[in-house]
């Protein structure tokens, strides 16, 4: 009988030592895990359909919002937002962490006194790809330090946290079954290498929140509200999860 | 207007086939979709693209429900004189877009 507890308490010891997080060295893009089809879309800017949103990115980005527009302070954003998204979620001055989306509503109200584009409206999804595009193929390159040091504990918690009505950590897909299916499809690592994407499925452009919502109801829990503190919390630990890979946005997905 | 790109090559040798990639912003409703409240929404799709080569047509297609938003359709051609080629987006609610590139061929 004692025995026998030893036993399972082994057989627990290293099932916990298996979980959790993935090697560096094993770490892939969900690129990685699409079709042929769906790679060469997002390959060319010809093909991909994030495309029509760069470039509604691009006239937003030198248009007028109420005193000014993004380029009389940043200028040309090819150099002044290179490696930008590289960098976000980050603490701003105020001491809070703010996602890119979230970064550049601020400088509307703060900067622009602009009212602040809504959450997942297709001006901010532009404006956010046209961002992040500057930053394509360079590494994340995120900064951890005493200020994001317990934003990242908080997020690394969600990650490995069951939740919903399926009892389901966003851990036990994306770290110990990635590669396996899921129905249809093949479980990603969940690296947020490429948004905002051009999801097939949305048939249309959409943040890393509006990703992570989808993951909550699949796992039949209450997704937290768009802009939240948690969800910038778990967006910087993902993000960190993926540091030194590189960047795709705007990228495609199926 | 709607946002349209279009690839394809600005200078090809006489003779040769050219890919021409083209990408339509459009939401391409089904008009089988009910919101919340139950109430349809209205069909809302791109019905026709057409493209001419120097005024005459060498490409041209019928869009449905069932293609999906942005509609992104290639096809080729063959090289065979300079000029301007026209391709033209329409659909429900009046919608209308167009684009046109210019082919050198030498």
């Amino acid at each position: 009988m004692k025995r026998g507890a030893i036993f399972l308490g082994i057989a627990a010891l290293a099932a916990a030592a298996a979980a959790g997080e993935i090697p560096l060295a094993e770490r892939r893009s969900g690129y990685e895990f699409m079709g042929r089809d769906t790679r060469a879309m997002q390959d060319e800017d010809a093909t991909n359909p994030g495309t029509l949103w760069l470039l509604d990115g691009e006239a937003l980005w030198s248009r007028k919002a109420g005193e000014r527009s993004c380029a009389d302070c940043h200028g040309d954003a090819s150099s002044s937002m290179k490696g930008v998204a590289t960098r976000y979620p980050a603490v701003d001055a105020k001491g809070r962490l703010l996602n890119l989306e979230q970064r550049i509503n601020e400088c509307r109200v703060e900067r622009q006194k602009a009212p602040a584009l809504a959450y997942e409206s297709r001006d901010l999804l532009a404006l956010t790809a046209y961002v992040a595009r500057q930053s394509k193929g360079l590494p994340i390159d995120l900064k951890i330090d005493a200020k994001t040091k317990d934003s990242l504990e908080a997020g690394r918690a969600a990650f490995f946290r069951r939740q919903g009505q399926l009892n389901l950590s966003c851990s036990q897909c994306h770290d110990d079954r990635w590669g396996i299916k899921l129905a249809g499809n093949t479980i990603p690592q969940a690296h947020p290498t490429g948004y905002p994407i051009y999801r097939l499925e949305w048939q249309g452009m959409g943040s890393l929140q509006r990703r992570l919502r989808n993951c909550f109801i699949g796992v039949r829990a209450e997704p937290y509200a768009y802009g939240s503190k948690e969800f910038a919390e778990l967006e910087l630990y993902l993000m960190w999860r993926a540091r030194g890979m590189k960047l795709e946005s705007p990228a495609v997905r199926p | 207007m709607a946002r349209t790109v279009v690839n394809m090559p600005a200078q090809a040798k006489r003779g040769e086939v050219i890919e021409i990639k083209t990408l339509a912003g459009h939401i391409m409703e089904t008009g089988f979709r009910h919101t919340e409240r139950g109430e349809s929404i209205p069909r809302d799709i791109i019905t026709q693209f057409v493209c001419t080569y120097n005024g005459t047509e060498i490409f041209s297609a019928d869009l449905f429900p069932a293609i999906a938003a942005n509609p992104l359709i290639t096809f080729t051609t063959v090289a065979t004189e300079s000029g301007t080629l026209e391709f033209k987006w329409v659909g429900d609610k009046g919608f209308t877009a167009s684009h046109s590139a210019k082919l050198t061929v030498v």
